[in-house]
């Protein structure tokens, strides 16, 4: 039962990290029309600036607030140079460029830090393990993780719901040539909402480095997965992407965790134990091409498209 | 007929010259490196010619082709390694497994339209990587070794180096004359018809589906081929195969040469793969380069290499 509650746990961090990551795609992509599969490149940047800023700093909070801030100017920069001049492109068009910037910044990554990776040290105030229910502990640094990416929700939520730049930018998913026509300045709010989504995949990619090592191509797996995520919550939504990187997150962890025990009691020994890695890791892909064959707009489809 | 006409015909005519007689240069140098590279780069060119059928002619964005690539591979691969040497046996396998796999994903994948479109068949290519990733029989993450290439009784020896370029060759060629009577034929004007105006083409008849349908298994069943091809051209086959990057590779050799041309795919094949083995040459960072260069094509030569020479007008 602890197990059960550790691993619930896991794959919440997961999901709500995922969630970090598919936010900034699915306002990219909804709002902008932008496929953007260098977003896995800005998570990488934003785990790489962490590792160098925390080692040069000595402090590992003001490590991180440089590595955001030089990951929000990266994504403005990116966002100028490369990506204004895709829009009303073709999705294609998207795909390559984007690839092509990936394989830029995975030898710039090479040219700069090197091939081999890199560790981020936790400091000791985040590396110990809570008491979060009698006899259930859990540590402290994933439990940090998950209320920084709440309270990045929350934010995002009030930012969206609650203000006037929310407001526009929920005017831009449902239609973007009529807030135009209306004399909003769309240019400039596409590079905020590019370097927010920046940021946040910068965040995503810094809290998963002293979990996992910094290195290169980090990024490309878990794009993957937030795609995934933000095409079963429906592209352009929010809530949507919430929900659905918590359960993707979870499905996903528990998978890994229980299908072994759970396939042991059905097939043979070796079987289970063959059967078992591939199957996990299927299962999300699976979950999705089931949910685009059932609801092909998403679970959560934005609304006025 | 205007001088872009031609210069476009000179181009291709050099690129097939120049395939067809790479053999006879490495007769003469001794450049053996030039026979394998060249080898990958004809194979690897069947399988951007397979993915312009349904990317370019059909307009359906796969970005998961290179599943077929890894399933045509492992076909030879678990065959040869559960003792099954013989080509005439394997390679048919490997045909029908990919022409199966396209036939499965195709029928659910097309359902959807546009981005959803390619997130779908890039989640069935990352569901075919790990299952291979899987096969702890068949080496799981490390890849499978192949210690003889398949076995055609006679016909044709694949370990003899420029035989097997050849058959490399013959396998392009046919697959372009294909892909080329196919789309000339009431079928392919069909396809480019549903890739214009799909609810026309059903208002007058066309079970639009069905035609995409049959596409993405031929394109899929090409590209099952080109993997049987690049198995035993690296001994070799490994899940990376499949990865997601290596579908973007094939996308990058189409619209590099020029997407819903014959020649196109050939041509950017050729440019994408030369380049790296030269940039390697200079640097070990070709990404720096190869990356921008990308961003530039997409940006300023719509229509890739074979839209620049058409609108070389001197």
């Amino acid at each position: 039962m602890l197990v059960v509650i550790e691993q619930c746990l896991n794959g919440l961090q997961v999901g709500l990290l995922l969630f970090l990551l598919a936010a900034g795609l699915t306002l990219v992509f909804g709002i902008m029309d932008l496929v953007n599969l260098a977003h896995g490149s800005l998570y990488m940047m934003g785990a790489y600036f962490a590792a160098t800023f925390v080692a040069w700093t000595g402090s590992f909070v003001f490590g991180i607030l440089l590595a955001l801030g030089a990951t929000l100017i990266l994504g403005i920069v990116l966002e100028l140079i490369a990506l204004r001049p895709l829009y009303g492109r073709d999705h294609l068009d998207h795909v390559l460029a984007t690839f092509g910037l990936i394989l830029f910044f995975n030898d710039a990554v090479r040219l700069i830090w090197g091939p081999e990776g890199r560790s981020l040290q936790l400091p000791p105030w985040l590396s110990f393990a809570v008491q979060i229910l009698p006899g259930v502990y859990y540590p402290m640094y994933r439990l940090s993780i998950i209320l920084v990416s709440l309270a990045v929700a929350a934010f995002l939520y009030v930012l969206v719901m609650r203000t006037r730049i929310g407001m526009l930018i929920r005017a831009g998913a449902s239609n973007r040539e009529m807030i135009g026509a209306l004399g909003i300045n769309i240019k400039l709010l596409f590079t905020l909402i590019f370097g927010l989504g920046a940021t946040l995949a910068g965040l995503a990619g810094l809290m998963q480095a002293p979990i996992l090592t910094v290195q290169i191509g980090m990024g490309e797996n878990i794009l993957i997965l937030a795609f995934v995520v933000i095409v079963i919550g429906g592209i352009g939504s929010i809530r949507g992407a919430f929900l659905a990187a918590i359960f993707v997150g979870v499905i996903d962890t528990l998978g890994r965790a229980f299908l072994p025990d759970l396939l042991r009691m059905v097939l043979s020994q070796t079987a289970a134990s063959t059967a078992a890695p591939a199957i996990s890791s299927m299962l999300i892909y699976l979950l999705m091409a089931i949910v685009l064959v059932v609801r092909p707009e998403g679970l959560f489809p934005a609304h006025g498209r | 007929m205007t001088l872009s006409f031609n210069a476009r015909c000179l181009v291709f005519g050099v690129v097939i010259a120049g395939l067809a007689l790479l053999p006879l240069y490495v007769q003469l140098t001794g450049d053996r490196f030039m026979l394998t590279l060249f080898t990958r780069v004809v194979i690897l060119a069947l399988a951007a010619v397979s993915l312009n059928l349904i990317l370019g002619y059909g307009g359906m964005m796969s970005f998961g082709h290179a599943a077929y690539l890894g399933i045509g591979g492992y076909a030879v691969g678990i065959l040869a390694h559960e003792g099954i040497g013989s080509g005439f046996i394997q390679w048919p396998v490997a045909l029908a497994v990919s022409a199966l796999f396209a036939l499965v994903i195709g029928a659910l994948s097309l359902r959807t339209r546009g981005v959803y479109f390619i997130m779908i068949t890039l989640a069935f290519a990352q569901m075919a990587y790990y299952i291979a990733s899987g096969l702890e029989r068949y080496g799981g993450d490390d890849g499978l070794t192949i210690y003889k290439r398949s076995d055609f009784a006679g016909l044709i020896n694949l370990n003899n180096r420029t035989h097997f370029y050849y058959l490399c060759l013959a396998c392009l060629f046919a697959g372009m004359y294909l892909v080329w009577r196919l789309v000339n034929s009431r079928f392919g004007m069909a396809i480019r018809g549903i890739r214009s105006n799909e609810r026309r083409m059903r208002a007058i008849g066309f079970p639009a589906y069905r035609y995409r349908l049959a596409c993405f298994v031929i394109a899929g069943t090409l590209c099952g081929l080109a993997g049987a091809l690049l198995a035993n051209h690296n001994d070799f086959v490994s899940p990376a195969t499949m990865y997601w990057t290596q579908s973007g590779d094939l996308m990058v050799m189409v619209i590099l040469g020029g997407m819903g041309t014959l020649f196109g795919p050939l041509v950017g094949t050729i440019v994408l793969l030369v380049l790296e083995q030269l940039l390697s040459q200079v640097t070990e960072f070709s990404g720096l380069i190869i990356g921008p260069l990308l961003m530039l094509i997409v940006l300023f030569a719509r229509g890739g290499i074979d839209g620049l020479l058409t609108r070389l007008r001197a």
